[in-house]
């Protein structure tokens, strides 16, 4: 379980890198933020911008009044890691149109979840399993 | 500094921003179904246990939603404190079929369920007490 202002301080990061990567049109930023995620992913804890939060911010506020489960967080940073990825291989071999679009979706999600608390892999969780339930 | 990739930034940043705040103006309010539109689902509402007589607050929920958490909280209040008004939460993933008759896509969703088996209002989001409550007394005016 984990406090929810991390991965929420987390989000912001990333957006502000992901603005970096549209600005800047860079692929070395988008796989940069990519290990990132992937780091995340594997360990919430651990990730880059969780131990500036741990050790940096956390300290400075009063302790979570509520904890929330880590799967949808791992699972949200999975997905921004695939964005990333493509992003970057995007940027890096010279096919910009997808370096840019990958990079765009992936700071409306950063961004939302950072601004207004939205999480959209829990909101397309529900959209996933009827889909992928259809009867026959 | 690319040009069109700094266009695209502020393109997104304003387009979430339209979204997330017509999300949270919109979440929590409870929608009246009108009567017309109100098609009976007895067997649906019935094999999630919405037993006739009482006012259902039938809630959808999923795994790992703070949100559906918060829900919980409220609805059962409502239903605790409020005479003829019951509290029904439902996993959506294992429910699928009654979450396509009854039109559900996000979680969480709250059917206010009248005595008489009719859907008369639905919320997405967290609902504010007041609003709940608001509804159901229509019902009873």
């Amino acid at each position: 379980m984990l406090d929810p202002r991390g991965p929420r301080f987390n989000a912001a990061i990333t957006t502000v890198v992901l603005i970096a990567v549209l600005v800047f049109g860079s692929g070395w930023l988008a796989l940069a933020q990519a290990v990132v995620f992937g780091l995340t992913a594997l360990s919430p804890r651990l990730g880059p911008y969780s131990l500036v939060y741990r050790y940096l911010i956390a300290p400075r506020l009063s302790p979570p009044t509520q904890l929330e489960a880590a799967a949808p967080v791992r699972f949200a940073q999975v997905v921004g890691f695939v964005f990333a990825v493509v992003s970057a291989v995007g940027y890096l071999s010279g096919a910009v149109v997808v370096g840019i679009v990958a990079a765009a979706f992936a700071l409306g999600a950063a961004f939302l979840n950072a601004a207004f608390g939205f999480c959209l892999g829990c909101e397309m969780y529900l959209l996933a399993s009827r889909v992928m339930s259809k009867p026959s | 500094m690319d040009a069109i990739g700094l266009v695209v930034a502020g393109a997104v940043l304003l387009a979430a921003v339209v979204f997330g705040v017509l999300r949270k103006v919109r979440d929590g309010r409870v929608r009246s179904v009108s009567r017309s539109a109100s098609m009976p689902m007895d067997g649906q509402l019935a094999s999630l246990g919405v037993r006739p007589g009482v006012v259902t607050l039938l809630q959808f929920s999923s795994a790992f939603c703070a949100p559906c958490r918060a829900t919980r909280v409220i609805c059962a209040e409502v239903a605790r404190t409020t005479p003829g008004v019951s509290h029904i939460e439902v996993d959506a993933e294992s429910h699928l079929q009654a979450v396509r008759a009854l039109g559900i896509h996000r979680t969480p969703t709250v059917l206010i369920v009248a005595g008489d088996g009719r859907v008369v209002g639905r919320a997405h989001g967290v609902p504010k007490p007041q609003q709940i409550r608001d509804a159901i007394g229509v019902l009873h005016a």
